[in-house]
């Protein structure tokens, strides 16, 4: 548990950043909040030659409303995410997930850009992006780029991100007035990944789904948009049978690795169920 | 009088005695954070040790080569079993009668297992060498699952002991078995099932799991060859023990072996053993003169350090059909890991696992336990319980709970009708036991009183309809645990380790001024000695807690002991600290009836004094007679007021309890709520109720996490996959239950002040009542038995198995 030697660079601006993370290579990696990266290292299942402390560039911090979006800095913290009103006024879902992230202590060092770049299946917020259609700002030496969080993620630990990137800012369109949502996570004890977890918003009109989308964490590789379950529910009220028809249709997209928290058919049973407590949920919140 | 002197309740009070929530002295530091623990210890030029470990079950260690690890730039010495071979330490004594590699000779036999010591000038060179070590593994087969060790084409694991037919404990019948130990009488046990009306048979196991204290283990050990002396800090349940271990193999002398436990962040069994660690670091700071500091890390001490339980108790009861239980035959399969490094008491291989009969009248029962080797950790310690008493307990609640459902009778009644009754003790049990005290039918029905036992058997009734009815997804269990611990080993007929027998002891010294100090055998780990011995002594001589200090844990100061675990503090040393007061105020009553110039026969004892019979006003109070001893003693009396007592027991003591845990279960997830866990605790006289309190919380909170998923699990290829807390279950305050303690008191008749101990027994009651509560849930769908450890997916797999999803 004694990570290896390394070099300490802590730059004031992205430019800096990516430029060292451009001329040290692979050997160099960004450090965040350090909920991930630091344990590897101390196991020395990563051993960068470098880190980049991002936490000295005050431009990756805050939260800001932009028209229609709300843009989060990426060294934004998840402990900030839940002090903030207007992440409770405009994205209330992202204040659910947060405090079910870890604990307290982990809250006020791990922050949203690692949660969402670092490409960890376990991770809770990724599914929650693509729930929300969200969209990341990446900088790197070629200059800046947005993508979806739909087109980001590519494997466990893979992603869109370039050598050399640093995911910057996440960009969320707030959902529609009187949207209903919820994350629905199981987990073993405080601390633990999900064994599953689902997120939904959703509208209701004259008591029928008017749209939804609905995510999936810790269920497959990479997080799941489960479009096929969410169009399974468009148009009902929620009965029974629609419930059951979108928790099989979002089974249908798990691939889960067998674990301690279980085989992988009780994982993709239990992610059924999230989806379909969380659709439950997110109804009765609908307005 | 005048108003100025204090009444009899307040003397009494000041004094903070027995039966007082005294407040825990030791928190004033541990909740400031200036505790003192191993890792706090800096001494100059101190070097660190840390391990090369193996990431194979099993293999043939072909080469080490540490050639590039000492070009490490501060890494001074890469130590192998080489090394040791040259003082003879490649391999140590175990404390059950086995030999343990200190490092790897030829093979490794469990993954992480310790193969190289490499020794830098601070712990990051250390582990950046621990990377440069090159071995050359040859992987074997491993053998992991119990049951298949014993076949006979099973790969052989201990080839140091080839050829070798008797072990320690007796004959072996295979070469990966160790010992085989029957207690009981077997004929006579066949025959009562032969007549049996009914009988159940069930293969019960309680999994591997580990004790995991908060703190890991770890030691400084720093050899000083001017004076040949060896100082060893370290996280010791049993400092003497340890010091004696290292005169025995180190062959230093005795007297120049100073071994200190300074605070110490929990033990609960795991630091009662030697571990290589010690080993290696004493060994280093020989080979190069300086002190060495090695520190466990916690994925080191889930995967490494002793493990606990991993019994598999094949448990059959016969029983009249109107369920009175007429015989009870156990075996055990014991998994032992790859070193029988069991910490039990030397002639007791399977510890005190013949308490299995319970808290049942079984008039005969007979037990057979085999020992085996497998690629697993060594260990086997008693993790918060007297040795094997946990695994005991387990067995026959279950087993009691399996019977009842047999005979369709309701599990307390099925207790209440087989309990061994007030008046038959001192009970001798059909396995060896004679119980001291009980009473067992009060306990019992206080508990079914409080809980309103009968109202939540229908409730549970309602909810099962419900279930059938489609109406609801949870079902509702009740977990009864009604338990029968034997603690305070213990008594010199039948109790040693290493042939020292397991008495305890106490010194006392009394200062002119009406202070002191008091020096005990035993050592805390977090049980609050310092707090609760000075109320013993208190309440024995009238000197009021808060101005007796207690000091532990220096082999130097402190007199003999054995240490604490096993629940042995309380019935073993607490006595020595009765006695050795008693001695204090024997010596005291004689000043005292010189200086008031009567016959010590015409004194009596009040409170914080004496007084002469018949003249109220004529005293003498304790803090004038510590004063007097230092200058006004009878003539031909020598001055000072101190004393010392070895205490031998005579007997064990019998703390019981009675526990129920209401339990719900979503039988879509496997998620569980503990809805209500009560347990009432009779430990005889109780010393501290605010600690007794705390003592039950903690081994509650054990049990949860022991039942309802903590677990050392291996991959058939014999890899550790519950090696960190993420995977192993160490639940936080979020997850853990609220607890409802409550008490009877059925002194010990034979203890000093009729103590018995409890720092176990809620580890011990604790994990049938949650186990039996899942059980119980799932009982009216058809299941008798589901294993443990509980977790979700465990009682989805349940609840999947007995059709509910069909």
């Amino acid at each position: 548990m004694i990570p290896g030697p390394f070099s300490y660079h802590r730059p004031a601006t992205v430019a800096d950043a990516v430029k060292l993370l451009s001329t040290l290579g692979d050997e160099a990696r960004p450090l965040a909040g350090g909920h991930s990266l630091l344990p590897m290292m101390k196991l020395r299942l990563a051993t960068p030659d470098h880190l980049v402390d991002l936490h000295g560039i005050g431009t990756l911090k805050g939260i800001r409303r932009d028209g229609n979006k709300v843009v989060i800095g990426a060294m934004t913290t998840q402990h900030e995410l839940l002090a903030s009103d207007e992440i409770a006024k405009s994205l209330p879902i992202l204040h659910e997930t947060a405090l079910l992230i870890a604990d307290p202590q982990v809250r006020y060092r791990g922050t949203l850009g690692g949660n969402v770049a670092n490409g960890d299946p376990g991770n809770d917020m990724p599914a929650l992006m693509l729930t929300l259609g969200a969209s990341y700002r990446l900088e790197g030496s070629g200059g800046g780029r947005d993508i979806a969080a739909s087109e980001f993620y590519q494997g466990a630990y893979f992603t869109a991100l370039e050598p050399g990137e640093i995911l910057t800012a996440i960009s969320i369109p707030v959902p529609a007035a009187g949207a209903g949502y919820a994350y629905e996570k199981l987990k073993r004890k405080i601390g633990d990944y999900a064994t599953a977890a689902a997120a939904v918003v959703l509208t209701m009109s004259g008591g029928k789904v008017a749209s939804c989308a609905i995510g999936l964490t810790n269920l497959h590789e990479t997080p799941l948009l489960a479009t096929d379950a969410a169009k399974a529910v468009m148009g009902t009220s929620l009965d029974d049978a629609a419930l059951k028809k979108a928790a099989a249709a979002a089974v249908a997209i798990m691939s889960p690795a067998a674990d301690a928290r279980g085989p992988v058919e009780y994982r993709k049973h239990v992610g059924g169920i999230m989806v379909m407590r969380a659709l439950t949920r997110a109804a009765a919140r609908a307005k | 009088m005048n108003d100025m002197t204090p009444t009899r309740e307040q003397r009494e009070a000041k004094l903070e005695g027995m039966g007082c929530k005294r407040k825990r002295v030791e928190d004033a530091r541990f909740t400031q954070g200036k505790g003192n623990y191993v890792d706090d210890l800096k001494l100059p030029g101190m070097l660190h040790g840390d391990f090369v470990r193996s990431p194979h079950a099993h293999a043939r260690v072909k080469s080490i080569n540490g050639d590039e690890a000492l070009k490490v730039p501060g890494v001074l010495a890469v130590i192998t079993a080489e090394t040791l071979k040259t003082v003879n330490l490649a391999w140590m004594p175990t404390l059950a009668g086995d030999v343990q590699m200190v490092l790897a000779d030829g093979k490794v036999l469990f993954q992480n297992q310790e193969v190289a010591f490499v020794v830098a000038t601070d712990r990051y060179a250390a582990d950046d060498g621990i990377n440069k070590v090159q071995v050359e593994y040859e992987p074997l087969p491993v053998v992991i699952d119990p049951f298949k060790a014993m076949d006979a084409d099973a790969p052989v694991l201990r080839e140091d002991l080839a050829g070798k037919t008797t072990g320690a404990h007796g004959p072996r019948k295979h070469h990966n078995h160790i010992f085989e130990w029957t207690v009981g009488d077997k004929d006579l046990t066949d025959a009562a099932f032969k007549k049996a009306d009914v009988t159940i048979k069930e293969m019960i196991s309680y999994h591997r799991t580990h004790p995991s204290p908060l703190e890991t283990c770890q030691c400084v050990c720093s050899f000083d060859k001017i004076k040949g002396e060896l100082s060893i800090w370290g996280t010791f349940q049993a400092p003497h023990v340890i010091r004696t271990v290292v005169a025995l193999i180190a062959k230093i002398p005795e007297h120049k072996i100073h071994v200190i436990s300074p605070d110490v962040g929990g033990g609960f069994g795991n630091k009662v053993g030697a571990y290589p660690g010690y080993i290696c670091a004493a060994v280093a700071s020989i080979v190069t003169g300086k002190p060495v500091k090695w520190v466990e890390d916690r994925i080191e001490n889930l995967t490494a350090t002793s493990f606990a339980r991993d019994y598999h108790m094949t448990t059959e009861i016969a029983s009249t059909k109107d369920g009175k239980v007429t015989g009870l035959r156990v075996h055990v399969l014991a998994d032992h890991g790859a070193f029988d490094a069991c910490a039990d008491p030397s002639k007791w291989p399977a510890g005190f696992f013949n308490i299995v009969t319970g808290s049942y009248d079984f008039p005969v029962a007979h037990l057979s336990v085999d020992g085996i080797y497998t690629n697993k950790a060594p260990g086997g310690v008693a993790y918060r319980c007297s040795f094997r008493v946990t695994e005991a307990a387990y067995c026959i609640e279950r087993g009691m709970d399996i019977l009842a459902q047999k005979l369709g009778m309701d599990p307390a009644e099925l207790r209440l009708k087989n309990f061994i009754k007030k008046e038959q003790f001192p009970y001798h049990s059909a396995l060896g036991w004679e119980y001291d005290s009980g009473d067992y039918h009060t306990a019992m029905r206080k508990m079914m009183e409080s809980v309103d036992y009968a109202g939540l058997r229908k409730e549970q009734a309602a909810k099962r309809l419900a279930f059938k009815r489609g109406e609801t997804r949870e079902i509702m269990g009740l977990g009864v645990s009604f338990f029968t611990e034997i603690v305070g080993a213990g008594p010199s007929k039948n109790c040693d380790i290493l042939g020292i027998a397991m008495f305890d002891s106490c010194e006392i010294r009394l200062h002119p001024t009406g202070a002191g100090i008091a020096r005990v055998g035993t050592k805390s780990t977090g049980q609050g000695h310092e707090t609760t011995w000075a109320q013993i002594i208190a309440t024995e001589i009238g000197i009021p807690a808060d101005d007796i200090m207690v000091e532990e844990g220096n082999t130097d100061t402190a007199p003999y002991g054995l240490g604490t675990y096993g629940s042995r503090s309380t019935p073993v040393a607490g006595a020595a600290i009765a006695m050795a007061a008693r001695k204090i105020k024997a010596k005291a009553q004689m000043i005292a009836a010189y200086k008031l110039e009567v016959h010590e026969d015409d004194l009596e004892w009040d409170i914080d004094g004496f007084r002469v019979k018949g003249l109220p006003e004529k005293t003498m109070s304790m803090k004038d007679i510590c004063w007097a001893a230092y200058n006004s003693v009878p003539p031909g009396m020598e001055p000072g007021l101190e004393a010392v007592s070895y205490y031998d027991p005579p007997n064990m003591t019998y703390p019981f309890g009675a526990y129920i845990c209401v339990m719900n279960i979503d039988v879509d997830t496997g998620v569980y709520k503990i809805r209500r866990f009560y347990a009432l605790d009779d430990c005889g006289t109780r010393i501290n109720p605010m600690i007794i309190e705390g003592q039950v919380h903690g081994g509650l909170t054990e049990a949860f996490a022991i039942a309802m998923g903590q677990e050392i699990r291996y991959d058939p290829e014999g890899n550790v996959v519950t090696g960190s807390f993420m995977d192993f279950f160490m639940p936080t305050a979020v997850e853990t239950p609220h607890w409802e303690t409550d008490f009877t008191v059925t002194p010990s008749p034979h203890h000093p002040i009729g103590a018995k101990g409890v720092g176990e027994s809620p580890n011990v009651g604790g994990v049938p009542a949650f186990s039996n509560a899942v059980n119980d849930a799932f009982s009216f769908l058809g299941s008798t038995h589901i294993q443990m450890p509980h977790d979700y997916w465990r009682n989805w797999k349940a609840a999947k198995s007995l059709g509910v999803f069909a």
